[in-house]
């Protein structure tokens, strides 16, 4: 088969895989084949170490102590937040806030924002691929304050249908929060487009950026998104940190959303004040161990290059996407033109869960079911699909391997 | 038809037939037959009443309660949990609400299901065997 992005010859992907302990594991006697990295990705070694260092080294609360590893702690904490910027390309540190994962970046966007400034009659605009993260908070804003969800279509191949989009926006569109990448179906959404109509609309646009981050350069900048928001694990750092980007002057004038600890400034029982940016949205103790742990991943995907990463992952989708459409009863969903490494597929009578189940038998991670965008199933009528994803350890022998353990498991079915 | 066996030597016979198998495939290709195998369950209990929670696949289960004895028809949209059911079936099918409710079922971690399945199949597992049991306690406290 042809392949028209070649691999460049500086990308050894089994020196990368070394850098991954996980992968020498066996599953159910057979090596692990992890292809369930839109799930969540594998950690490089220097992820794990710098966990171990913290927790052996310098193990302390963050802001406020005086002594040495206090001091030594909240500089690694800060230099993370300082290594975001860099990886989003935002203008300025205090625009980086540190939160559990992409669901809550998006949820403290709909309970500060969204809650204050949508009011009744008001439109919030969602696409039909969203994540349930990304659809059910704006539910909310719009049941509590009386406006109105609008969705923008998806067409038979996985794509946007732009011509609905603009004609869905109006004087009544207060925000557009999309899906930069589909997780169900690797679709590239054309966010330039769409943020360039929504603020001649006078709409804000807030970005789902947990699958893109990964995959793409980000520049939250010439992207001129108002809001971006993404998580640490699926950028190969630790579970439990999420980033919310927001526009400097937005965020200063947005509602602050828990109280507690770090970001306050002064309290008294008659008035508190608030901590300024970004302290004002970070309540409580943070996840520092992982927050930490979160810069030597963007440190790894840095010095690898994204660009880099992507010819091998585009690589690998070409060569499955090959492979697994030709077996019996394969039908794929999600032919965007434009798209992540995202294999999404179904395969005649035989459901999704026991081309899991069999899958798994061989060692083969794929995940099945909705993917958390149930609307999303229902407009191709398909209670879920097998999701293969590739990431940037990933070879064409497990492709293989993948191939052969389908090509038998629907035998089985059959 | 009532059971003859006890619950005991049906889950001991189908631990036997495990026995013969060398490999997982095999297992698997055993429980994806006994799936195709199941009658299917006719369209007037295919009802939202009847679906099983925790599942990832679609379970039907419906019961009905004659001469004491509690009897089961399921279907599924995804074989291998066929094949699950048609073994609880096999086991609990045919007995008195009592033995139902007091059935350990050690069978399904004697055969290895419950390691080899991952948790959340597992729970649709699980969700299976309490939705029995629930049938079970449902027809005791109605019939006096």
């Amino acid at each position: 088969m042809e392949v028209t992005t070649g691999i460049p010859v500086t990308y050894d992907v089994q020196a990368v895989r070394k850098q991954f302990p996980i992968l020498s594991r066996e599953v159910k006697g057979h090596p692990l084949i992890y292809l369930d990295n839109a799930a969540t990705t594998q950690k490089p070694q220097a992820v794990v170490d710098s966990l171990l260092h913290y927790y052996t080294y310098y193990n302390a609360n963050i802001h406020r102590g005086i002594h040495t590893l206090a001091e030594e702690a909240t500089a690694a904490y800060e230099a993370t937040r300082d290594a975001v910027k860099a990886f989003i390309n935002a203008a300025v540190r205090e625009e980086i806030i540190f939160t559990r994962g992409t669901t809550e970046s998006i949820n403290l966007v709909a309970y500060t924002w969204g809650m204050a400034n949508v009011k009744a009659g008001d439109e919030i605009i969602v696409s039909g691929m969203e994540h349930h993260s990304n659809t059910v908070p704006w539910q909310l804003v719009c049941e509590r304050n009386g406006a109105r969800l609008r969705v923008i279509p998806v067409n038979e191949q996985g794509e946007l249908d732009m011509e609905v989009f603009h004609s869905l926006l109006s004087e009544k569109t207060k925000l557009v929060s999309l899906v930069h990448v589909s997780n169900a179906l690797g679709t590239i959404n054309p966010v330039s487009e769409v943020i360039a109509a929504a603020h001649k609309a006078g709409a804000l646009v807030m970005l789902d950026g947990a699958q893109s981050t990964v995959h793409m350069d980000i520049d939250v900048q010439a992207l001129d998104c108002d809001f971006f928001a993404c998580s640490s694990h699926k950028v190969y750092g630790p579970t439990g940190v999420g980033v919310l980007y927001g526009k400097k002057a937005l965020l200063e004038a947005m509602p602050v959303f828990q109280g507690g600890g770090e970001m306050i400034r002064e309290v008294t029982f008659e008035k508190t004040t608030y901590n300024e940016l970004p302290y004002k949205f970070e309540a409580g103790t943070p996840n520092i161990a992982d927050t930490i742990a979160f810069k030597a991943a963007i440190d790894y995907v840095t010095e690898l290059g994204r660009a880099r990463i992507r010819r091998h992952e585009d690589d690998l989708l070409q060569y499955a996407t090959g492979l697994i459409s030709d077996l019996d009863g394969v039908q794929i969903i999600g032919q965007a033109k434009e798209k992540t490494s995202v294999l999404s597929f179904i395969v005649k009578n035989a459901h999704p869960q026991d081309l899991g189940i069999l899958l798994d038998n061989k060692g083969i991670a794929v995940r099945t079911g909705h993917h958390c965008a149930q609307p999303l199933m229902d407009r191709f009528c398909i209670p879920g699909t097998v999701r293969a994803s590739f990431a940037l350890y990933n070879t064409r022998e497990e492709v293989d391997q993948l191939a052969k353990a389908l090509k038998k498991a629907i035998s089985l079915l059959s | 038809m009532s059971n003859e066996k006890s619950i005991r030597e049906t889950e001991l016979e189908i631990i036997d037939e495990f026995a013969l198998f060398d490999s997982w495939d095999d297992k698997y290709e055993y429980i994806i037959d006994l799936g195709k195998k199941l009658p299917p369950l006719a369209a007037v209990h295919k009802t939202d009443d009847n679906k099983v929670r925790g599942c990832q696949s679609t379970v039907w289960l419906a019961a009905s309660y004659r001469d004491g004895r509690v009897y089961f028809e399921a279907d599924s949209d995804a074989v291998i949990v066929k094949g699950l059911i048609s073994m609880l079936i096999r086991v609990l099918s045919g007995r008195t609400p009592d033995e139902i409710l007091e059935a350990p079922l050690d069978f399904i971690k004697e055969i290895g299901m419950t390691t080899h399945l991952a948790q959340t199949r597992s729970n649709g597992l699980l969700s299976m065997v309490k939705q029995m049991k629930n049938y079970a306690l449902a027809f005791k406290i109605k019939t006096p």
